[in-house]
C-alpha cells in the first residue's frame, strides 16, 4: 500500500516537476548571466497563465497553440523590461535587483488584479478533464502533455546553450563578464536576450501552471519562493542543479503529502534546504560564493 | 551650524510628541502614525544588520511573527488583561525573537549575498507554514486574539504611539552606538570587502551573527506592538512576505546604513501605502501606483534618499564656497563604494 503510494507520488512528481524546472531554469539563467535575483519571475508565470486564459476565451485557441503566441510575446516583454529597468541597475545589485523586480512584480500584479479581479481562474480543455489509465494509476492527459512540453523546451534550451554560437557567448558572459566583453562579445545584448529567454520560459511555465492549477494574481507569492528555494538548492546559476532540485522538490512534496499529510508537504522541502545549507552551503551544483578575482 | 542642527532636531522631537494630541480624534491619521513608528523601529533594527553588513535579509518577518505570537501566547497563558502590562512584556518578546535568531542566523549566514537573501525568504515561509500547521500552539489559520486595551476610542492610539516612540528612540540609540563603535566599523568593513576584513582580523562570523541577533530583537518588539495594536493575529499577516519587502524598501529608499534613512523611508512609505490601500484597495490600483512610485525612486535615487541628498548638498556647498576646500573624505556617506562588475 505504502509502496504504491510512493510510486504514485514519484510519478506525479516527475510529471509536474518539469513545469517547475522550466520556470526555475529561466530564473537561474537570469541569475547566472545578469547577477540579479528576478523576484518578478513568479508574477510573470501568472501573467503567462492569464494570457493563455485570454487567448482561450477570446480566440478559442488551444492552450498549446497559444504558446506559439505567448512565448514570443513574453520574450519581447523580457527584453523591454531589461532595457528599461534592469540595465539601469549599476551598483549594489543584490538589493536593487530585488527591489526593482519587486516593484515590477507589484505593477504587474496590480494590473492583473485590475483587469481580471482577484477571483481564482481555471483553464479548460478536453485534456484537462479527461484521464488515462497507466499501470493502475489514473492520470489526467494534461499532466502528460505538460511533461512533454517541459522536456521539449528544456531540450531546446540545452541545445541553445551548449550547441550554438549564442550559447557560447552566454556561457562566456556567465563565467566572466569583463573577459567576455574583452574578447568582443556584446554582453549587454547577451544579457537582454537572456532576460527575454528567462521571461519567455516563465510564460511557457505559466501555460503549464495554469493548465494544472487554479490561479489568481496572488498565486505568484507561493510560486516565487518555491522557485527561489529551487535555485538555491540546485546551486545558483546552475541549470542542471535547477532541474534536479525541481524534481526533488515536487517528488518529495507529493510523497510526503500522500504518505503523511498535505499540510507538511512544503515544509519537508524547506527542511531539506536547511539541512543542505548546513553541510553544503553552495547548493548541489553551485560554486562557493566568495571573492571574485 | 551645530547649534542649528540641535535646534532642528529638538523642534522635530517636539513636533513628533505633540502631533497625535493635535489631531487626536482623527483615528485614521493617528493609526497611520502608529504604523509608521512601528515600521520605523523595525526598519531601524533591520538596518543594524542589513544596512551595516550589506547582507540583505528578506526574512526578518520571521522575528516580526515570532514577536507577535510570543506576545499573544503570553497574554493568553498568563491571563494578562489589556492595558499597559503588555507594553512591559515587549522587551521579553524581543529577547525571545533574539533567541530564535541565534540558530536561524547561524544557518542562514553560512551563505553569502544572493543565496543569503533567498535563504532568509525560505526561513520566513517555513515559519509561516509552521504557524499554519502547529495548530496546538498557534491555533492555525483561525488565529489568536489579544486582550483589548481598555482606553476609550478617542485616545486609544495615544499609548501605542508614545510607547512605540520610546522604543524607536531606544533602537535609534543602539543603532547610533553601534555605528560609532569599533564593532560597527567591523560591520562596515564586512560590507565593503568581507574577505579583506577577515584578513585584517575582523571576526566576521561572530560579528555578523551578533548584529543579526540585535536587529531581530527590535523587529520582534515591533511585531509584538503591531499585533497588540491590531488585536488579532493570523499566520499570513504576521509571517508576511510584504513585511519583509516593506522593511527592505523603507530602509533602502531612505538610505541603507544611515541612521536617518529608515526613519525617512518609514515616514514616506507607510502612510503612502496605507493611504493608497484606503483609496484604491478594492481595485488593485494601489499596487500599480505603489509599484510605480517605488520604481521611479529606485531609478532616480538608486542610493536612497539620504545619501543622494547628502552628496547633492555637499556638492552645492562646495560650489558655493568655491575656493574653500570641502574635504570629500569628511562627508559621512554610507561606505558602499560603487563596485565594479565582473
Amino acid at each position: 500500500m505504502a509502496v504504491s503510494l510512493i510510486i504514485e507520488g514519484v510519478v506525479l512528481g516527475i510529471l509536474t516537476g518539469g513545469v517547475y524546472a522550466l520556470m526555475a531554469s529561466g530564473l537561474t539563467l537570469i541569475f547566472g548571466v545578469l547577477e540579479i535575483i528576478n523576484v518578478a519571475q513568479g508574477i510573470l508565470v501568472i501573467l503567462g497563465a492569464y494570457l493563455t486564459f485570454v487567448l482561450e476565451r477570446s480566440l478559442h485557441l488551444d492552450l498549446f497553440v497559444g504558446l506559439l503566441i505567448i512565448m514570443p510575446l513574453m520574450f519581447g516583454l523580457g527584453v523591454l523590461l531589461e532595457w528599461a529597468f534592469i540595465r539601469r541597475i549599476k551598483w549594489d545589485r543584490v538589493t536593487l535587483s530585488i527591489l526593482v523586480t519587486y516593484a515590477i512584480a507589484l505593477i504587474i500584479e496590480g494590473a492583473l488584479g485590475y483587469f481580471f479581479t482577484t477571483n481564482f481562474v481555471e483553464l479548460h480543455s478536453w485534456y484537462i478533464d479527461a484521464t488515462v489509465q497507466i499501470g493502475g494509476f489514473y492520470i489526467q492527459y494534461i499532466y502528460i502533455f505538460v511533461f512533454l512540453l517541459s522536456v521539449v523546451l528544456l531540450a531546446g534550451l540545452f541545445l541553445l546553450i551548449y550547441r550554438t554560437a549564442f550559447g557560447r557567448q552566454l556561457r562566456a558572459s556567465m563565467q566572466n563578464r569583463t573577459a567576455a566583453s574583452l574578447i568582443g562579445i556584446n554582453v549587454p545584448r547577451v544579457q537582454a536576450i537572456t532576460f527575454g529567454i528567462g521571461v519567455s520560459l516563465a510564460g511557457a511555465g505559466g501555460v503549464a501552471f495554469g493548465a494544472t492549477n487554479a490561479f489568481n494574481p496572488a498565486s505568484s507569492y507561493d510560486l516565487i519562493y518555491r522557485l527561489l528555494v529551487i535555485i538555491v538548492l540546485g546551486g545558483m546559476g546552475s541549470l542542471g542543479g535547477a532541474l534536479i532540485a525541481s524534481l526533488v522538490m515536487v517528488i518529495l512534496g507529493d510523497v510526503v503529502a500522500l504518505i503523511w499529510s498535505p499540510v507538511w508537504s512544503s515544509t519537508a522541502f524547506f527542511v531539506l534546504l536547511v539541512a543542505l545549507l548546513l553541510f553544503r552551503p553552495q547548493g548541489l551544483f553551485g560554486r562557493l560564493e566568495g571573492r571574485k578575482q | 551650524m551645530k547649534a542649528l542642527r540641535t535646534l532642528g532636531l529638538l523642534a522635530l522631537l517636539i513636533l513628533v510628541l505633540v502631533f497625535p494630541v493635535l489631531i487626536s480624534p482623527n483615528n485614521v491619521v493617528t493609526d497611520m502614525a502608529v504604523f509608521t513608528l512601528i515600521y520605523a523601529m523595525a526598519a531601524t533594527g533591520w538596518n543594524i544588520f542589513s544596512g551595516y553588513t550589506g547582507y540583505i535579509s528578506i526574512g526578518h518577518a520571521v522575528y516580526f511573527g515570532v514577536g507577535a505570537y510570543t506576545l499573544a501566547l503570553i497574554c493568553q497563558y498568563w491571563n494578562i488583561p489589556g492595558g499597559y502590562l503588555p507594553f512591559l512584556l515587549l522587551p521579553l518578546v524581543g529577547l525571545v525573537a533574539g533567541t530564535f535568531a541565534i540558530p536561524l542566523g547561524f544557518i542562514a549566514l553560512r551563505v553569502r549575498k544572493y543565496a543569503f537573501a533567498v535563504t532568509t525568504i525560505a526561513l520566513m515561509f517555513i515559519f509561516q507554514l509552521l504557524a499554519y500547521n502547529l495548530r496546538g500552539i498557534t491555533n492555525g489559520s483561525l488565529g489568536l486574539y489579544l486582550p483589548p486595551p481598555p482606553w476609550s476610542s478617542d485616545i486609544i492610539d495615544l499609548p501605542f504611539y508614545y510607547v512605540t516612540f520610546i522604543l524607536l528612540l531606544v533602537s535609534i540609540g543602539v543603532s547610533w552606538r553601534i555605528r560609532h563603535s569599533k564593532y560597527g566599523l567591523g560591520l562596515l568593513a564586512i560590507r565593503d570587502d568581507e574577505d579583506r576584513a577577515f584578513g585584517l582580523g575582523v571576526k566576521t562570523g561572530p560579528y555578523k551573527l551578533v548584529a543579526y541577533v540585535v536587529s531581530t530583537i527590535f523587529v520582534g518588539m515591533a511585531g509584538g506592538m503591531f499585533v497588540y495594536f491590531i488585536g488579532t493575529i493570523f499566520p499570513q499577516f504576521t509571517f508576511d512576505p510584504i513585511v519583509d519587502v516593506n522593511l527592505t524598501t523603507i530602509a533602502f529608499l531612505g538610505g541603507l546604513g544611515t541612521l536617518a534613512g529608515p526613519l525617512i523611508g518609514a515616514v514616506l512609505v507607510v502612510p503612502l501605502q496605507q493611504w493608497l490601500t484606503l483609496q484604491f484597495g478594492g481595485s488593485s490600483l494601489n499596487l500599480i501606483l505603489f509599484g510605480s512610485f517605488l520604481l521611479v525612486i529606485l531609478l532616480v535615487m538608486p542610493r536612497g534618499i539620504v545619501p543622494t541628498l547628502q552628496s547633492k548638498w555637499l556638492s552645492w556647498k562646495a560650489s558655493r564656497l568655491k575656493g574653500a576646500r570641502v574635504s570629500a573624505t569628511r562627508q559621512e556617506r554610507p561606505a558602499l563604494v560603487d563596485r565594479k562588475e565582473g
